[in-house]
């Protein structure tokens, strides 16, 4: 066992795990935080993806030993206190990002990762910052459409400003 | 699936991270970024008693001027080599890799020294890599030592690291005002490339004055295309300038067949994407 200390959603916490734990499997079976779900066994569909030190990772594919000290927001923290959703929840919402759902905590912490680092980002940028977060149900269309809406450009013709690639 | 049961080290220094595998040996395996690891545990391919972390060797971040080339520390994350201002100016070649490689996610955990040191034929960092002539860095007991591009790829998944040595960093002469690109192939997002090449150009007019051609997954390591290097010098970056040497291209390469192409399929993509990745350097894509 060894004992790791971490910020998640805001709150310390402190826990004794076997090294070989997942990120993911300390959150949701330690910490019960069942929100972040796992889709795959191979780190291919992005569903567990969380925010690591501010930046989207996926936590089947990091220790939670390795994440000792570190700040970790998950879908369960990004609403406000008073359950107020956060802009890219909400996007996706209003766009019908999603149908069964199981992709969407992933999908939107993805895009808020995209949008910090791009915040007007073009529908190829769009695309090309979810790869790695993959939906059966939608065909993506949907999905694009939230994260423009969420980035105020909704219109056909958006700007290529601040691409990063 | 989860992991076989180990025991598990973060060390802060290279020096004891290099204890740890002298003691541990052949029970131990190295983590950097994981990307690569942490799937290969998590299906009981490997099963290492010891995993040691180089995490939290803050020594091995980051990347650096280092005079006539740039020196990239192997723990720093192919994000921050990606967006590093001094690898778009010296080794755009680089900088143009990294933005195929894999995901935002994976790119934000898994490092340059990490892709190097698993050497996957398929990885997209080994091909830049050897085309710029970089110098590897490894430590081991004895000090540090420095491996040539071209002899540190040995085979599949084989490296010239031995088992208590780390790859500490990474030497790439630049390239100052070279033009690059990296052409991969995949069926799907987010993937190893079927056949990538990356081909970097200094250019004088409308002519190449120099060219560096690598090859990705059209061997067991990543390959130099030196017979097609040498023909692109004093041709014009045109249709019919090029397709000569892409045609030359294929010389000495043992491509694999498997489920996504036969060898020569990969031999007559690796042609097309050749004169594709020259024309698009010369910014005539
Ligand atoms: C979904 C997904 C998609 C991907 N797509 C691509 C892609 O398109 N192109 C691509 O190139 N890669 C891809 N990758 C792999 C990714 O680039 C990995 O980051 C990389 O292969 C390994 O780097 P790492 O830092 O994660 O190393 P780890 O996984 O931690 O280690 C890999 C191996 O190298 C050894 N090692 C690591 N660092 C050192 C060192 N400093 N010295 C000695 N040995 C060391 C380890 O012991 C281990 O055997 C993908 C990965 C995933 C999960
Ligand atoms: S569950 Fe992590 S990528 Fe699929
Ligand atoms: S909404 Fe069902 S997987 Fe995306």
């Amino acid at each position: 066992m060894a004992r790791i200390n971490l910020t998640v959603d805001g709150q310390q916490v402190a826990d004794d795990v076997e090294p070989r734990t997942l990120l993911v499997q300390y959150l949701r079976e330690q910490l019960g935080k069942t929100g972040t779900v796992i889709g795959c066994d191979t780190s291919n569909c992005g569903a567990c993806t969380v925010h690591l030190n501010g930046r989207s990772v996926k936590s089947c594919n990091v220790l939670a030993v390795q994440v000792d000290g570190a700040e970790v927001t998950t879908i369960e923290g990004l609403a406000a206190e008073d359950g107020t959703l956060h802009p890219v929840q909400e996007s996706f919402r209003e766009c019908h990002g999603l149908q069964c759902g199981f992709c969407t905590p992933g999908m939107i912490m993805q895009t808020v990762d995209l949008l910090a680092e791009n915040p007007s980002p073009s529908e190829e940028a769009i695309r090309l910052g979810l790869e790695g977060n993959l939906c059966r149900c939608t065909g993506y269309h949907n999905i694009v459409r939230a994260v423009q809406h969420a980035a105020g450009t909704t219109t056909e013709t958006s700007s290529e400003a601040g691409a990063s690639a | 699936m989860i992991p076989a049961a180990f025991e598990y080290v973060a060390p802060t220094t290279v020096e004891e991270a290099l204890a740890a595998l002298a003691e541990h040996g052949d029970e131990a395996k190295i983590i950097a970024g994981g990307q690569s690891l942490l799937p290969v545990l998590r299906m009981r391919l490997n099963a290492p008693e010891w995993v040691i972390d180089l995490g939290r060797i803050e020594s091995l971040r980051g990347v650096r001027d280092g005079g006539d080339h740039l020196v990239i520390g192997a723990m720093t994350t192919h994000h921050d080599v990606g967006q590093d201002p001094l690898v778009h100016e010296h080794a755009l070649l680089v900088s143009k890799a990294i933005t195929h490689l894999a995901d935002a996610q994976v790119r934000h955990r898994g490092t340059f020294g990490g892709s190097l040191a698993h050497a996957d034929p398929g990885g997209d960092l080994g091909a830049p890599a050897l085309a710029l002539g970089s110098t590897f860095v490894v430590q081991g007991p004895g000090g540090t030592r420095e491996v040539a591009a071209g002899d540190f790829f040995v085979d599949l998944f084989e490296t010239a690291i031995s088992d208590d040595e780390i790859l500490v960093e990474v030497r790439v002469p630049k390239h100052d005002g070279w033009v690059a690109s990296y052409e991969k192939f995949v069926r799907i997002a987010h993937q190893w490339p079927i056949v990538a090449v990356a081909a970097t150009l200094r250019m004088e007019g409308d002519t190449i004055a120099e060219a560096r051609i690598g090859l990705t997954n059209m061997g067991s390591t990543p390959l130099r295309a030196s017979a097609a290097e040498q023909a692109l010098v004093g041709q014009p970056a045109t249709e019919e300038g090029v397709a000569a040497a892409a045609a030359l291209v294929v010389e000495g390469t043992n491509p694999p067949t498997d489920l996504n192409g036969t060898a020569e399929y990969r031999r007559h993509v690796a042609t097309v994407f050749t004169r594709r990745a020259v024309l698009a350097a010369a910014g005539r894509g």
